[in-house]
């Protein structure tokens, strides 16, 4: 049995004035109209944008809803929205059960006062009696793992302690619908993960909206997605893996940067060979051929050098280096020009944009002397989505 | 797992359909529901304060003591010649100016209340009717210290002991509600334009010479009809005749003005309660 909707959001748009006198005045406008009941305005008034256009979703109870975009697509305008900060201009948002949001964690905290005092003050705001904090105080002092400071300024706390007291008081809430902004990514790796436990715990009997640029995590825990992209959905609906792919897409950053080049080379071409092009992008599949052919100028150089090619990730995390070439590898120079290309059979890379950079070094030494990042970038396609960087082929057979 | 039945609905739309019967209610169930939250806010505050000063409590009446001062220098040293005002001239002087900065307190409280509060109205849903209601204990407080500052000079002045004294801490009461309430009504614009806290800081300035503050109402002439007029003689003549046991000029005045503010106080919490999103979609980004 499917599970009721807690969210409900229909043809929710809102405006934004990009000019502040204006937007002040339309404010001061907009206050005579709330406070008349006056109910007009469903147009754009000058120097108004729709910071949000007619967006519409539904979330059950256990579901999470991944809310993805680049920065000033409108995600927050739409979680600002959710939780009652401000109206919509048009639509309708229904909220069933209680809501709890961890957009600012430790909201309510006075610097001057200790963190003990700090744990009332923050759970008083998020809505909880006297009586449940002091219940709770304990179990949140313990969650946060700074008994040690608890009686210190919150002023000289660190900012991972005070999102760890915030997170810790924001825990005991146990809301039906959970509203999570990037507050979480301040901790260390430790807490986070402390973190995503408590929110898997409770995932089975909470909806869940979730906003990251995080896009391993957004995969993992998220069942739908939306993509905005200035303030309408580019995707919205349950391919997690789809819409992923377009966010990526968006962000292929296609500017090279020559890090060093003492010049005596320069690069000249780099291209995928046997690839197509989607948006400008060259895709192979998985489990295809990856060859790459490379064009050098010499300006000055007697030896073939060595080439370190490192594949990089959509977030800028090395993930695999192709074996360097050798003295005796059969590429020469050839009128000042080094051309080559390299073949790496069946590529095993899961889904995703990655990007080559390449280091170029006399042999035995080790000082560079070219580097350069981005040369190129390639996707991978594939059916399935994986926030792990290799998809490996493999057969199961029985024993 | 909870019942369906048992889930709070809420629902947020451009048109405001409400009822204002319906408006009305959540307003006062969460004016006074967020007792615990604005009382925490208050001490949380007020503690903060002190905490970081060493003259601490001694800067609530230092600045109404400093203007009291002038005057009476003024008065003393026959520099101006003021009239009689019935009783010794620091008494009234000093009730004058401490009643005075009360009601400014008051007047700004509800905009100073939400400007502090700003970082967490644009993130965190509360019921922001907290922020008021912790000003009001904020103005409690500061008002009690105040109280016993007065009495103490009202005895040491050998003006002796009323029993209207009894009404002196309601009739500061009504003052705090009717500055709340003038407060309440500005804070909505005043959030959106720094120019009119401004505004009004001057005019507050300017209204306390209409005001018998530190000197009494004239027999004639102009300033006669304006400070007669000033809702806020009655407030102050009438709260400082509760202490010295005067007679009651303006108690018709006053509590006309009492019961006014009182309806409108509600009115301003309604006004706020809608403004509030409108508010923090303009200042937060």
């Amino acid at each position: 049995m499917e599970k009721e909707v807690l969210v409900k959001v229909e043809g929710l748009s809102k405006k934004f004035c990009k000019d502040l006198k204006t937007s002040l005045w339309y404010g001061v406008k907009d206050l005579v109209s709330q406070v008349s009941g006056n109910k007009e305005n469903e147009t754009l008034r000058p120097k108004e944008f729709w910071a949000l256009k007619d967006i519409n979703f539904e979330l059950r109870r256990g579901e999470c809803l991944g809310l993805i975009g680049h920065n000033g697509a409108g995600k927050s305008t739409l979680l600002k929205i959710l939780n009652g900060l401000i109206n919509p201009d048009q639509g309708k948002v229904t909220m069933r059960g209680r809501i709890g949001a961890l957009i600012e964690l430790g909201a309510g905290f006075n610097p001057i006062l200790t963190g003990r005092e700090n744990i009332y003050n923050n759970g008083a705001v998020l809505g909880f009696t006297r009586k449940e904090i002091d219940a709770k105080v304990e179990e949140i002092i313990d969650f946060s793992e700074i008994r040690e400071f608890i009686d210190m300024p919150v002023q000289n706390y660190s900012s991972g302690m005070k999102v760890r007291l915030g997170f810790a008081v924001a825990a005991q809430m146990e809301p039906d619908i959970l509203i999570i902004d990037e507050v979480l990514a301040v901790g260390d790796l430790g807490f986070r993960l402390k973190c995503f436990k408590s929110i898997d715990e409770i995932l089975p009997n909470t909806a869940i909206i979730f906003v990251s640029h995080n896009m391993p995590m957004i995969s993992k825990i998220c069942d739908k997605i939306i993509l905005l992209n200035r303030g309408e959905y580019k995707y919205n609906g349950p391919d997690v893996s789809k819409a992923i792919d377009l966010y990526y897409n968006k962000i292929v950053d296609n500017t090279s940067k020559i890090l060093f080049d003492n010049g005596t080379l320069e690069l000249q071409e780099i291209k995928l060979i046997d690839s197509d092009k989607i948006d400008e992008i060259s895709t192979i599949n998985w489990g295809q051929d990856l060859c790459i052919a490379f064009s050098f100028f010499v300006k000055r150089l007697a030896d073939i050098p060595l080439f370190k090619i490192v594949i990089f990730d959509q977030e800028q995390k090395p993930v695999a280096v192709f074996s360097e070439n050798k003295s005796d590898s059969p590429i020469k120079i050839e009128e000042n020009q080094i051309n080559f290309k390299i073949t790496h059979k069946g590529i095993q890379l899961s889904k995703g944009v990655y990007t080559l950079s390449i280091t170029v070094f006399k042999f035995n030494t080790i000082d560079p002397i070219f580097r350069i990042n981005q040369a190129i970038s390639f996707q991978i396609l594939h059916q399935d989505d994986h926030y792990q960087s290799f998809l490996l082929d493999c057969e199961f057979e029985s024993l | 797992m909870k019942n369906n039945k048992d889930l709070q609905v809420k629902i947020y739309q451009k048109q405001n359909s409400t009822r204002l019967t319906t408006l009305f209610g959540d307003t006062i169930k969460d004016f006074f529901g967020s007792h615990f939250l604005a009382l925490q806010l208050a001490k949380r505050d007020i503690s903060a304060q002190y905490r970081q000063s060493y003259l601490g409590i001694l800067w609530l009446f230092i600045t109404p003591l400093a203007t009291a001062g002038v005057w009476i220098f003024l008065n003393a040293s026959g520099t101006i010649a003021l009239t009689d005002t019935g009783i010794p001239y620091p008494v009234y002087a000093f009730s004058g100016t401490l009643i005075w900065s009360i009601i400014i307190e008051a007047i700004n409280s509800p905009t100073a209340a939400t400007n502090a509060a700003r970082g967490i109205i644009s993130k965190i849903n509360f019921p922001k009717e907290a922020l008021i209601l912790s000003g009001i204990y904020k103005l409690c407080f500061n008002s009690m210290v105040k109280i016993i500052l007065l009495l103490l000079f009202v005895f040491a002045f050998g003006v002796g002991f009323h029993w209207s004294l009894l009404l002196f801490p309601l009739t500061l009461l009504v003052a705090i509600i009717v500055g709340t309430a003038i407060g309440l009504l500005i804070t909505p614009i005043g959030l959106l334009y720094s120019d009119v806290s401004r505004l009004l800081t001057m005019s507050l300035s300017l209204i306390m010479y209409a005001t018998p503050v530190v000197y009494v109402i004239p027999k004639t002439g102009i300033l006669k009809t304006i400070m007669e007029i000033n809702p806020l003689t009655a407030l102050v003549s009438t709260i400082r005749a509760t202490l010295t046991g005067q007679e009651y000029e303006f108690v018709f005045y006053f509590i006309v003005l009492g019961s006014i503010s009182f309806v409108l106080f509600f009115v301003g919490l309604v006004i706020y309660r809608v403004s509030i999103p409108v508010i923090v979609e303009r200042l937060s980004a």
